[in-house]
């Protein structure tokens, strides 16, 4: 393990920098947000699924005592959307509705109460058209399409691509695995409902308090919408109370209150009612998948044949990246010579799918461990050593051109091994008990930006004050995983200063430089590594003219303890307040910046944006379970779970991830349900924190931690993600258990009850999808590997050739 | 419809007692102690997560008992001792539950933590030393979603000892 003898802060404990002010009730949400002469906002939203909008009676509403404003959707008919490719949302829509909860008009009044009857009032007629409620449904193409755009009726996206000639690796394997497996859709439940709050200044200014994950695509969804240069719109995200994915698109009612300001010259306030929040979702994508794997007597991936089919509900949100991830991560964990990957993504009538907690790849990693473990067992070889035989080397590129840096994922499965005594117990339980064992690999940070651009992924400025504090600033989000404690630790480490002398501004587009936010796990890397050059630059500065001044060689100075001094004689020197005004009085006001962009990939194929990053992080974990099989009912004993995390910064915020990944696999492998009622027309059918099951302090088991570190030369300070890559095992491990336990396979999550009691009584003892749909496919890009002497591009179309002579 | 939606004249005065102290507040009938709380008495400490009573995020103590703010009527709050996060802080600083909390990272969003540190202090308060098992019992009804549970087992774990006279800041 990494000595962190030579750091002050890194790799502890300290008290967290938004800590004392969030058990104090001080820190400010956005609905803790209020200003004179505020109203509050409602939206109507559709009652139906699929219609066409033939009017909109307003005048109700409009007469009622309190109401200041209603809008329809004519008043912003500029589409918006996370990525430029699905530009297919309007804030208020006005041609059509596509899924229940789809917002139709906005009223402002003085109270809530008032916006509440208002919204009530207003009337609405609809053309109901048909409804598709699955991805099945909406592949064969019989309903009218949900979008005018896409690749096919309500096919939003088609892709295949293949890495070495997968079919002859088939052939030359001793055994082919093929496994249809479905996962459900969950939601990201933050305990924050969303708010908003807009407001207009004097001089026609707009500024959003907003609870976003992303203020920087806010500002562009919002400048876009409202028809203002970026200069006149501010966007500040507030503190998130959780985010999880869900707070990462630009949302109809944020745009909504500054519209509504505008209108009015008043501020506006939005607060979601929790049924909204399900409604605006965004969620975990259910996905039906089919994989092939071709396997080597001893234990060896031939190839994988991996088809994804993705219900994206009625929006595209970031679902084309969401596809691609479907098929992109499969391959850094273990060794996949040759790779074939088709997948799709429809539009169904249902709240919109997108990122969560592990974006599209929770789905395919479920699928593919439980894969591992059948075949383990097909192969008559122990779990944990199959995949051990067969781990991605370090420094590698994989078939897809994806590039592995530093690989600590062999160390994660003897630590679980180990911890759970797998050895002694995995498949000796008595019935009804069982150990399962999966692992899992995320991304520290997308490779590449949403908007392609060549500008730095993460900004970070640095103001030193004369009395020794530092003000950092960056437009990083709070969204509960500690990322203002990330910046400030970096900063006070590099100065040798303490935390509290650290004052973070964040999340701020009119006074923090760019950081693209809080997604895919991408802050602690990319911010990290930015703090550290612009404090880096700034200890140049103040050292340079301390070095002078102590008449000592500059690489003699250290920064510690609040202090600048001479390594060979530590009493020489001056505090770091001392130093900061010397250099300031040398060479005028101190200021720095640093800036990161993650280093290129080797991929230049089609798709090849996504999958790439600095580095990736690993996982394994064990899970010890007991299942009823008088009644199908789970419950988790125990979790082993050991993470490959570079180096940990702040050790409790790390093992306040790992913790809290555990907590909402567990969600997702047992109970969490984004299910909808398909004979009443798309009724979401648990819209409450009642309805909707998630995991309670009853349920939780304990979970034993431990952290493998080896320091990544990317990383700052060396350290990798945390906040996505614990959550994947978890799914596959709790199916892997249950087969442990009871001899049956789940090849579905949810793993409700009813599933584990019709796997007991099935013939093969399985339960889970039988079929998978003809995906149809009709072109696939075909690029060569590494091993075919490939360059990572893909060779171009005949179509493209026409294009170009 | 339109009395409905107009305030004028119908709001009741009634005097709350809020952390010790009397505050004389004039609110629509029909509003919760959550509203009045946070709309009224600009106590924006107390959360909300679903206001229908399952989340546990707007718990108060009331009389000392943990109670649903979202589900209460304010008017029925007369004479009743109210607690918020906000009267946890005193004059000798924060309540060792909330110093444990924050130091060790049972508040991560922070979002539920108004509520759990409420429940808590009432878990505390009737119960010097509680087991794992009775925190589980007492806090089912908070819902986190982001620390999985057991930093917050360890923060109390650490406050009741603090509270007893033990031990205090290790770790
Ligand atoms: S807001 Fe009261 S229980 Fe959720
Ligand atoms: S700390 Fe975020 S919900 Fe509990």
């Amino acid at each position: 393990m990494a000595s962190d003898r030579e750091f002050n802060l890194i790799g502890k404990s300290p008290l967290r920098v938004d800590g004392m002010a969030k058990c104090a009730g001080q820190t400010k949400f956005a609905d803790d947000l209020s200003m004179p002469r505020m109203l509050f906002a409602k939206l109507h939203r559709s009652p139906v699924a699929h219609a066409k909008i033939v009017g909109i009676d307003t005048s109700k509403a409009e007469a009622m005592p309190g109401v200041v404003a209603v809008l329809t959707g004519k008043s912003m008919p500029i589409p918006f959307g996370i990525l430029p490719v699905s530009q297919d949302e309007h804030v208020l829509a006005f041609d059509k509705v596509r899924f229940i909860g789809d917002p139709v008009a906005a009223v402002a009044a003085v109270d809530e109460g008032t916006a509440y009857e208002a919204m009530l009032a207003i009337e609405v007629t609809y053309e109901e058209l048909p409804v598709v409620l699955n991805a099945e449904q909406a592949l064969a193409n019989e309903a009218p399409a949900i979008h005018d755009y896409g690749d096919d009726g309500n096919v939003h996206k088609r892709v295949s691509m293949q890495f070495g000639d997968v079919e002859q690796a088939f052939e030359d394997s001793d055994e082919i695995f093929t496994d249809i497996t479905l996962f459900g859709s969950n939601t990201h439940l933050a305990m924050e409902q969303h708010a908003s709050l807009g407001h207009v200044a004097a001089d026609g200014r707009v500024t959003i308090h907003s609870s976003t994950q992303t203020p920087h695509y806010l500002h562009k969804a919002a400048c876009k919408v409202l028809e203002l240069p970026p200069s006149r719109v501010r966007i500040i995200a507030t503190p998130n109370g959780g985010g999880f994915g869900g707070k990462s698109d630009p949302f109809n009612h944020e745009i909504v209150v500054a519209k509504l300001s505008q209108v009015t010259n008043r501020p506006v306030k939005i607060s979601l009612t929790r049924e909204e929040v399900f409604q605006c979702h965004r969620g975990r994508h259910t996905v039906l998948m089919k994989s092939r794997m071709g396997m080597t007597k001893d234990g060896k991936i031939t190839g994988i044949h991996f088809q994804s089919l993705l219900d994206g509900g009625s929006y595209g949100s970031f679902g084309v990246a969401t596809t691609y991830y479907t098929g992109a991560l499969q391959t850094v964990t273990y060794e996949v010579p040759t790779y074939r990957f088709d997948g799709v993504r429809a539009f169904t009538n249902k709240a919109p799918s997108g990122p969560k907690r592990g974006h599209g790849t929770p789905q395919p990693r479920f699928a593919i461990e439980v894969q591992l473990d059948k075949a383990a067992e097909k192969l008559g070889i122990d779990p944990a050593e199959l995949r051990l035989r067969m781990i991605q080397p370090p420094e590698s590129v994989t078939a897809n051109w994806l590039y592995v840096n530093s690989i600590g994922l062999a160390e994660c499965i003897e630590k679980v091994v180990e911890g759970s005594g797998w050895k002694e117990r995995f498949g000796k339980l008595p019935r009804g008990h069982g150990l399962g064992l999966a692992c899992s690999s995320y991304i520290s940070g997308a490779g590449l930006p949403i908007y392609w651009n060549a500008m730095p992924h993460s900004g970070v400025q640095l103001k030193v004050d004369r009395g020794g504090g530092v003000a950092v600033f960056c437009g990083e989000t709070e969204i509960g995983q500690g990322s203002d404690t990330v910046l400030a630790t970096c900063v006070a480490e590099v100065l040798g200063l303490e935390l509290l002398d650290v004052r973070v501004c964040a999340g701020d587009t009119d006074l923090t430089p760019v950081d693209l936010g809080s997604y895919s796990s991408r802050v602690t890397l990319m911010m990290g590594n930015a703090a550290i050059q612009a404090a880096e630059r700034a200890r140049e500065i103040i050292g340079k003219h301390a070095a002078k001044r102590m008449g000592i060689p500059g690489n003699r100075v250290v920064f510690a303890g609040n202090r600048v001094f001479d390594a060979e004689d530590p009493e020489r020197g001056m505090s770091f307040s001392e130093a900061v005004q010397i250099a300031e009085a040398e060479q005028g006001t101190i200021g720095t910046v640093g800036s990161y962009s993650p280093p290129p990939n080797p991929g230049r194929y089609r798709g090849s944006g996504v999958g790439p990053t600095a580095t990736y992080s690993y996982t394994a974990a064990v899970v010890e379970i007991f299942a009823d099989e008088e009644t199908g009912m789970i419950e988790v004993d125990k979790v082993w779970i050991a993470h490959d995390i570079g180096r940990a910064l702040n050790r409790n915020l790390v093992i306040g991830q790992v913790e809290g990944g555990v907590y909402m696999g567990l969600g997702e492998a047992l109970m969490e349900d984004m299910a909808y009622r398909e004979k009443r027309r798309g009724v979401l059918k648990h819209p409450s924190m009642l309805e909707y099951k998630s995991i309670t302090t009853h349920e939780m088991p304990e979970v034993i931690t431990t952290l493998v570190e080896h320091p990544d030369p990317r990383g700052p300070f060396g350290a990798k993600e945390v906040g996505q890559g614990p959550l994947l095992p978890m799914m596959p491990a709790v199916a892997n258990a249950l087969h442990d336990a009871l001899g049956v396979r789940v090849d579905q999550v949810p793993i409700h009850p009813d599933l584990v009691m019709k796997a007991l009584k099935a013939k093969d003892k399985r339960a889970g999808p039988k079929k998978f749909p003809d995906l149809l496919i009709t072109d696939t890009q075909r690029v060569k590997t590494q091993a075919e002497g490939g360059d990572g591009t893909a060779p171009r179309s005949p179509k493209e050739k026409a294009v170009q002579s | 419809m339109n009395t409905a939606s107009s305030t004028a004249g119908r709001k009741v005065t009634m005097t709350l007692s809020v952390n010790g102290e009397d505050h004389e507040v004039a609110f629509l009938p029909e509003k919760t102690l959550l509203e009045v709380l946070r709309e009224d008495l600009g106590l924006t400490g107390t959360k909300h997560g679903c206001e229908l009573g399952e989340c546990g995020a707007c718990t108060v103590l009331m009389d000392g008992e943990p109670r649903l703010s979202c589900l209460v009527l304010t008017l029925e709050c007369g004479g009743i001792a109210i607690e918020t996060i906000e009267g946890m802080t005193t004059a000798d600083g924060p309540h060792p539950l909330q110093a444990a909390f924050a130091e060790l990272n049972a508040a991560q969003c922070g979002y539920c933590s108004p509520g759990f540190l409420m429940t808590a202090k009432a878990l505390l308060d009737s119960d010097p030393a509680p087991s794992r098992e009775t925190m589980k019992d007492e806090l089912a009804g908070n819902l986190c979603r982001c620390t999985g549970y057991e930093m917050i087992y360890q923060a109390i774990d650490r406050a009741a000892a603090e509270v007893r006279g033990e031990a205090g800041h290790g770790e």
